[in-house]
């Protein structure tokens, strides 16, 4: 894909409170292609659930640095990354089944991933044992135009 | 700060009905203080009926289901039952994905039963 025409990228650590600064973030963000209020929460309903994933498993009870980075393309797709460093995902396919969830007993749904790709066009995850996890949201966004 | 972003939860319990009204964004951060009040309230009431407002909610995210499975169970257990009430548009859609409208009834509107003497109204602010 082509140079993206804006992007943004910060580094966070993994505070439950900080699940709602990076939707502020990211809303405040693309705030200049002036997305439909629906399409806006997609996006930060989106961004909520792969934070709290980073924050719940990917650090567990610890604190580590998230970092989300968002990229905007001229046809307004938007991509956004958000990536930890913490314990890394063991069978992916087994974590974006809707429904499943290691925590239970924390009145956790297991509808994080469900709900990313339900919100998202598209999804990507990355994850290595130990090393962190990765995952890649995009959506594209209608182009709003006063002609 | 607090109160500041209208986080919290509202508890009017009426006879054996709670009504639970949850205020701002619900993720996991603000999803746990929110449980944590209304089981209080449903355990102190005895309740029977639990109804969950969702009127004044300005973000939700899979947590808020997470939130409202557990009280579901809650009221199971309890031979009570859940009512979740007033969901604006775009929350009906993350309950959707769920398939919430399968546990709980869904209204627009509610009744709390008369007011009484003993009424018990706690209002709580959490961040």
């Amino acid at each position: 894909m082509k140079r993206p025409i804006n992007e943004m990228k910060v580094v966070f650590p993994s505070l439950s409170e900080n699940e709602r600064f990076a939707r502020i973030a990211v809303s405040g963000f693309l705030s200049f292609i002036d997305p439909k209020v629906d399409e806006l929460a997609d996006i930060k309903t989106a961004v909520s659930e792969a934070v709290t994933n980073c924050i719940v498993h990917g650090y567990h009870d610890t604190v580590g640095k998230i970092e989300m980075s968002v990229r905007v393309f001229e046809d307004n797709t938007v991509r956004i990354r958000i990536s930890d460093k913490g314990c890394g995902i063991e069978n992916i396919e087994q974590a974006m089944q809707p429904l499943f969830t290691t925590k239970p007993d924390e009145d956790r749904a297991g509808l994080g991933f469900a709900v990313m790709e339900s919100f998202m066009d598209k999804i990507k995850v990355t994850s290595k044992e130990g090393k962190g996890t990765a995952v890649t949201l995009e959506k594209k966004v209608a182009v709003r135009s006063c002609q | 700060m607090k109160g500041m972003i209208g986080l919290g939860v509202q508890i009017t319990a009426r006879r054996q009905v709670v009504c639970a009204k949850l205020t701002g964004d619900i993720d996991h951060h603000s999803a746990r203080q929110m449980r944590c009040e209304i089981d209080i309230a449903v355990k102190e009431n005895d309740a029977t009926e639990l109804i969950l407002d969702f009127s004044a909610v300005t973000f939700m995210d899979s947590s808020g289901i997470g939130l409202v499975m557990g009280r579901y169970k809650l009221m199971n257990e309890r031979q009570g039952r859940l009512i979740i009430a007033k969901t604006p548009g775009y929350i009906s859609r993350v309950m959707r994905i769920a398939g919430l409208n399968r546990l709980a009834k869904i209204v627009e509107e509610y009744e709390l039963p008369p007011e009484e003497a003993q009424e018990v109204v706690k209002v709580e602010t959490t961040n």
